[in-house]
């Protein structure tokens, strides 16, 4: 959801107003709502994990930026960023200031300034540990289904047609068992 | 009054189960983030996005494979007054911000209360499980048979690479939060907490107060977990904090002994000087109010205390928060109000602690006039 008022930043903080029995609902972006005045009051100081993270996101962009990151808000706008999520809408820059993904499409469309992020915060950027059950099984057969196709254009470049049409009839099988078609594009 | 069920007591019930080592760690969590596919994170999602997501999430709530682990309530809370999420908020069961913030927002809530599902918080599914003592390993099997539950049911956000995706990147990968919650009085006296919890920082573990990020460690309680959630396996992660954790305890237990040793009389005096202020001041701020009954729960520990039990410390702890407090003496509190509840409250509840060990120690004295007359 983007801001109400500027209509340009995700909405963070949102609120409800009743005066005599009238619901207003409000929601802001964090720049808007301190513009608003007395809102953020009592609200964490301003100094979070998130706004620490934003911090470290922007010092890879330009060392003047890190004071900016810090409070969420920068007034000398850093280079511009072109990264941007196609799903939710969320861009680079909007995320390096909130210090949160808007979906889990964000992952790929940031993929190319991530691995920075993720290694300072953790050490080290791919996942080890456990996979879902019924997804993984998906990704296990998603991920095989990968390998025949390459093997099976092999076999043709090599005029191994018996081989292709063992490949072929194995890859037609896998692709009826499985139900749903691979969603997730690898770029 | 309210009607909702964990309003009726201060503790849950798996708080009156002991684990291993229970006279310093009070308890052990696992939190595990997921979200839905292809929908936008709370944050970000509209309010009908939200709204849907909250249906899909409760219904799996209230599915027949989850009430196989026992009976469960769904609530909105919109549903709640805010007193009522206070205290759930104080019992540990949702978070500040699921109580505040949260659009939408829902609780999947085991009887026991050990096992307590966020819907619509930072991320779409925060599953968390709490047992006595520590007992990580335990929290995790059971957050993790939950887990294989909803996914039985939706589509997680999963990517091979990065692991299961969460609104914030400090919870990618395996989106777990393992924390242990330690009373360490004994290394605060004798001024080796700094160091312990610098050596603590340094080996990736994260420590804050009793009420979780940015709380202050109030009552010498001290909440110990992982910061590292990718590229470390559920194991390896338990693993890295139960032994850092087994450290500290062992720690405590030398610091305590050398207090024994060491200063004996000064260590009584400290705990019995509290005791009495706890058992008869009539003005009692929050702030006194844990230390003191920090003192006191140590000197149950050390068998010094004998009317005082870990059950009741434990209540005293959850009652004595402003949320319960009102709710207790069912009418909204100023802060000067609730200092007074407060002091009348730890009075009375201390006060049945001794009429209980009384009658115990009567009881005592008739068992052995019985047995001095079969002798």
């Amino acid at each position: 959801m983007m801001c109400q008022q500027c209509g340009e930043k995700p909405a963070t903080l949102h609120f409800t107003k009743i005066i005599n029995g009238q619901k207003t609902e409000f929601h802001l972006c964090e720049s808007c709502a301190r513009e608003k005045g007395d809102i953020l009051q009592g609200a964490n100081d301003g100094f979070s994990i998130h706004n620490l993270l934003s911090g470290l996101m922007n010092l890879d962009q330009s060392s003047g930026s890190l004071h900016n990151g810090l409070y969420g808000f920068s007034t000398s706008k850093p280079a511009p960023e072109k990264l941007k999520c196609d799903h939710c809408g969320l861009s680079f820059e909007q995320f390096s200031k909130m210090g949160r993904f808007g979906c889990d499409e964000c992952y790929q469309a940031f993929r190319p300034r991530l691995d920075p992020i993720l290694k300072r915060v953790h050490g080290n950027v791919v996942h080890v540990g456990k996979i879902p059950k019924r997804g993984g099984v998906a990704m296990n057969q998603r991920r095989e289904l990968e390998d025949l196709r390459k093997k099976l254009q092999e076999s043709i470049e090599l005029e191994q047609f018996e081989v292709a049409a063992e490949l072929r009839d194995r890859i037609r099988e896998l692709e009826t068992t499985m139900k749903r078609p691979s969603d997730a594009e690898q770029a | 009054m309210s009607n909702q069920a964990f309003m009726n007591q201060p503790i849950s019930d798996w708080m009156r189960g002991t684990g291993l080592d229970s006279d310093i760690v009070i308890s052990s969590r696992i939190r595990v983030a997921r979200n839905l596919h292809g929908i936008p994170f709370p944050l970000l999602a509209t309010t009908q996005q939200s709204a849907d997501s909250m249906e899909r999430l409760m219904e799996v709530g209230q599915s027949s494979e989850l009430s196989k682990l026992g009976p469960f309530e769904t609530v909105k809370m919109a549903e709640l007054n805010e007193m009522e999420r206070q205290v759930l908020v104080e019992k540990h069961l949702i978070s500040p911000n699921l109580a505040n913030e949260s659009r939408n927002g829902g609780l999947i809530l085991s009887k026991d209360e050990s096992i307590s599902i966020m819907v619509n918080e930072e991320d779409h599914l925060r599953i968390q499980c709490l047992y006595p003592g520590l007992q990580i390993h335990k929290a995790w099997e059971a957050a993790s048979h939950i887990d294989d539950i909803f996914e039985s049911k939706i589509d997680y956000a999963f990517d091979e690479k990065r692991g299961y995706l969460t609104s914030c990147p400090t919870n990618v990968g395996t989106g777990i939060r393992a924390s242990v919650m330690v009373h360490l009085p004994a290394l605060v006296l004798t001024s080796q907490i700094n160091r312990i919890l610098q050596a603590v920082h340094q080996v990736g573990l994260a420590v804050r107060g009793l009420y979780g990020e940015g709380s202050e460690a109030i009552g010498n309680l001290f909440q110990i977990s992982n910061q590292i959630t990718l590229g470390q396996s559920e194991e390896e992660i338990m693993e890295n904090l139960y032994g850092v954790v087994k450290q500290i305890i062992e720690h405590e237990r030398a610091a305590r002994e050398q207090l024994q040793q060491g200063s004996m009389t000064k260590l009584t005096d400290r705990i019995c000087r509290s005791y009495g202020i706890l058992k008869h001041a009539a003005i009692m701020d929050s702030k006194e109010a844990a230390q003191r009954l920090s003192d006191i729960r140590l000197g149950s520990d050390l068998q010094l205390l004998k009317e005082v039990s870990p059950v009741m410390l434990n209540e005293l702890m959850v009652m004595t928060q402003p949320g319960f407090l009102q709710h207790i003496y069912n009418k909204p509190m100023n802060a000067d109000d609730r200092d007074i509840y407060r002091a009348r409250l730890i009075r009375e509840t201390l006060a049945k602690g001794t009429a209980k060990s009384k009658e115990n120690s009567h009881e005592n004295q008739r068992i052995h006039q019985e047995e001095d007359q079969d002798g």
